[in-house]
Order: structure tokens, then sequence, then C-alpha cells
């Protein structure tokens, strides 16, 4: 049933696969944090507020498959422009998009720190610039980190569809494999224990986090 | 010296707490405001440090305008210190970085300057012992007095204190309010909302009654507790004690 040579012969070479999730993860979600964060500031506002509300709106109307395709296949011709290579089109498309999911998190973040605090800094004569970036965002990210980390594992699964635009991750070296051998089953196993034991990881790592920045 | 003149302060086109408030507030003085709730004292002092900003009329501290968009706020804020009813301390924070936080970015203190001042300001206040605590592992008179410290730390001319104790059990009251009387004897200016009528008896130079939105009358606590000058004051003293 299992051909156990399959496994031996290409797991490292499927496996090798896990660094581009895991490097356009890493890059996709720290665009998302910054998207997230600025757009929980701004969405609020009267005119910009517009712009990023129909962002965030757009991104969460539609799949991130369909996101992708047409950041590679159609954007190029609605501006007449080449096709973006594909890694920053996936770093794009997957940055918009946690970004736009984490704008309700930052601002929920944000609101579960009371006014007070902004107050005190203030009268102490500390600057909005400074009160923003020293006691709002660390304490908001900090407010929201289980769901910081959630979103995190979120996306280096939902990474598994840039194999559609060419980029070589597991899922494109399982189509390698398969035209070798003929046989889904041994890549298809190597493919779902990575992405297991990667998310366990990740998940243990955030717990760890969580517990280093609890205020002790 | 603060000078509050003509000063109004609506909520909205309804909403019309201060009318028309005037008085000064000499340097070194401790001043008690007091007034049942809903009077206007919160908003009178807020408006001191334009955490409200006036709707009309004029605040001058030392003769510069407070409540002027030509004026740096944040360097007259430095001359004010604030103390709130819910301590407001930065809850990422531990109690010394607390202090150390407005030292080295307002006042651009070195971090061991900063660290040097905010022990002895802990010190002062009689908290040398939770330094590294988060403010959540403090007791709400421990978070008081940590609060209390962070002002001082800028040393400010002016300390702004909104009913510091109310938030506490009467024990904790005891510490933060004898803090407070350390404090008056300094130089500071103090003006403190309080309902604590014996602080406001032992520790106030003079004492504000607010109603209504308004400075009802300023008197010595002596002349205050005593015979108040206008009738609202005496009915609010009787009731009281
Ligand atoms: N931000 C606000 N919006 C609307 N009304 C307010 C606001 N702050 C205070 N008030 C109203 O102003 C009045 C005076 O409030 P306050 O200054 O807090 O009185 P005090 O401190 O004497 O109890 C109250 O009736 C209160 O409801
Ligand atoms: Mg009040």
């Amino acid at each position: 049933m299992i051909n156990m040579e399959n496994i031996i012969e290409w797991w490292a070479f499927i496996v090798a696969g896990l660094e581009i999730t895991i490097k356009l993860s890493l890059v996709s979600a720290c665009l998302g944090v910054v998207l997230g964060l600025v757009s929980a500031f701004l969405s609020k506002k009267k005119f910009i507020g517009v712009f990023i509300r129909g962002y965030i709106d757009l991104f969460r109307g539609t799949p991130v498959y369909f996101q992708l395709y047409f950041c590679h296949y159609a954007v190029p011709i609605l501006f007449g422009i080449q096709s973006l290579n594909p890694a920053v089109t996936a770093v794009l498309v997957f940055g918009l998009n946690s970004g736009a999911y984490l704008s309700e998190i930052m601002r929920a973040g944000l609101e579960g720190i009371d006014k007070g605090q902004e107050e005190a800094a203030k009268a102490l004569g500390v600057s909005q610039k400074d009160i923003t970036k020293d006691i709002l965002i660390p304490q908001a990210i900090r407010n929201v980190l289980p769901a910081l980390v959630n979103e995190f594992i979120t996306l280096t699964k939902e990474t598994s569809v840039v194999s559609a635009i060419g980029l070589n991750d597991m899922m494109k070296r399982y189509t390698f494999v398969v035209a070798d051998t003929y046989s889904p089953l041994e890549p298809l196993l190597i493919i779902g224990v990575a992405y297991y034991v990667l998310n366990k990881i990740l998940s243990f790592g955030g717990k760890q986090l969580e517990r280093k920045l609890s205020y002790d | 010296m603060i000078k509050v003149e003509n000063l109004y302060k609506d909520f909205g086109p309804t909403i019309k707490v201060l009318k028309d408030c005037n008085f000064t507030f000499e340097d070194g003085k401790t001043y008690a405001i007091v007034g049942s709730s809903g009077g206007g004292k919160s908003t009178l002092i807020r408006c001191l440090n334009c955490l409200e900003q006036p709707t009309s009329g004029s605040v001058y501290l030392d003769d510069i305008k407070v409540n002027e968009p030509k004026t740096d706020l944040n360097k007259i804020r430095e001359k004010m210190g604030m103390v709130f009813q819910n301590f407001n301390l930065f809850s990422h924070m531990n109690v010394k970085k607390n202090i150390m936080y407005a030292l080295v970015k307002v006042k651009k203190m070195n971090k061991e300057e900063a660290e040097k001042k905010a022990l002895a300001l802990l010190e002062q206040v009689g908290m040398s012992h939770r330094v590294d605590s988060y403010p959540h592992k403090l007791s709400g008179g421990e978070k008081q007095r940590v609060a209390i410290a962070r002002a001082l730390a800028m040393d400010p001319e002016v300390l702004l204190c909104d009913e510091p104790t109310s938030a506490l059990d009467p024990e904790m009251t005891t510490e933060v309010l004898k803090v407070l009387k350390n404090l008056s004897h300094t130089g500071l200016t103090m003006i403190v909302v309080t309902h604590e009528m014996n602080f406001a008896r032992e520790v106030a130079d003079y004492i504000l009654y607010m109603d209504g939105g308004e400075i009802i009358e300023c008197s010595t606590p002596q002349e205050f507790f005593a015979e108040a000058k206008t009738q609202r004051a005496r009915q609010f003293v009787s009731n009281m004690l």
C-alpha cells in the first residue's frame, strides 16, 4: 500500500517547500499586522475611512484564492503592466487579506485599553504620536496576541494555494513527485504531517510568547 | 499661579456644565474642591490642563494662556501633574517604568538618571518594595501612590487630583491622604477634588465649593465649616457632617 521507498526518496524534497510557506507567511503576517493597525486607527476617520472600509469589505468579501488569481492575471491587464513576480504578488495578496481581518481584531484590542491611560499620558505631556506608539499599540497587540497567533497559523495553511501561480511550495512539489511516481499517497501523507507539525509548533510558540508577554 | 477667567464648558448644545467660573489659584497653596457630585468639579479641574477643551473663557498658567492653539500644550502639561480617581497606570509597564517613561520620553532624561529619580520618588511614597511589580498586582492604595510618584517625577508646579481616594477603602484612603498631606508642605500648588472633609479641613489652605457648574464660594477651612458665606455651602456642610 504505502511505498516506503517513495517516502524515503521524496520527503526531503517535499518538506523543503515549507521554506516558502514560512517565509511567505512571516512577511505577509508582518504586512498584515501593520495594515491591520493602520486601518484600525483610520477606519473611523471621515474621508480616508471610506477607502479603508472599502478595502476591508472587498478583501473579506472574496476568497483569497480568487484574490491571488485576480492580482496575478487580471491586474496586469487592467493596468497594462507586466505580471509581478509571483512571490511579490503572494505577499501583497496575503498581507492585504490578513490586514483586512486583523483590522477588526486590532480595533477590539485598542478598544480594550481604558481611556484613562491615554489621558494619564497626555497629562504628563506625552505627544499623541508617542502615546500611540508606546501606550496604545503595544497593549493592543498584547490584548489580541492569541488572535494574532491564530491568524498566523491560518496564513500558513492558506498559502498552500500559491502553487497555482507557480510558487514552489509543498503542494507544487506534490505535482512534480506524482508526475514521477504516479503515486499520490506518499507525498500527500508527507505534506499532511509537515503542515500538522508546523502548526503544532506555531501554536506552542504562541503560548510561550503569550506567557512571556504577560504582566507578571 | 493658575487663573481661570469666564470659563464655560458645554458638552454639546444642551449640556451646559461650567458657567462663568472665575478664580485664581495662588502658588504653593493647597485647594480642596468640594461639592455634590455632578457639580462640575471634574470638568473644572480637567479644563485646567485641557483634558477638556473649554467652550469659552481662558485658563492661564503663569500668564501663558493654556487653551490657545498656539500654546505648546505638552509643555504646559509637564508643569501640571494629574492624579486620577482610577489611577490610570500604564498596565504594560512595571512600577518603575511607569515613572521613568515620561522622564525619558518628555524630559529626554537618560535611562540611568530616570531610574534613579524613579526609585527616589517611590521611596518618598513608600513604594520601594514594589518597583518591579506590574500595576495589576498592586492594591488600590499602592497604585495611587505610584500614580502620585509618576506625576511628581515631572517636577510639576501644580498637582491636580480628581477624587484621588474615591476608589479606595478607608485604610488605603488614609495612606494616600498622608502622602498628599506631606506634599502640601513642599511648596507645590495642589488642587484636590475630594469628598474627604477631614482632609479638606486639615490640609487645604482654601476650600472651593462648587455647585451647578459654578464656583459658589472660596473660604478657609475654619470659615467654611463654621460659618460658610453662602446658604448653599452651609447646607452642603450640614449634610456632610
Ligand atoms: N463627557 C461628557 N459628556 C456629557 N456630559 C458630561 C461629560 N462629562 C461630564 N458631564 C456632565 O457634566 C456634569 C458635571 O460633571 P462632573 O464635572 O463630572 O461633576 P463632578 O466631578 O462634580 O461630579 C454632570 O452632569 C455630567 O453628567
Ligand atoms: Mg468628578
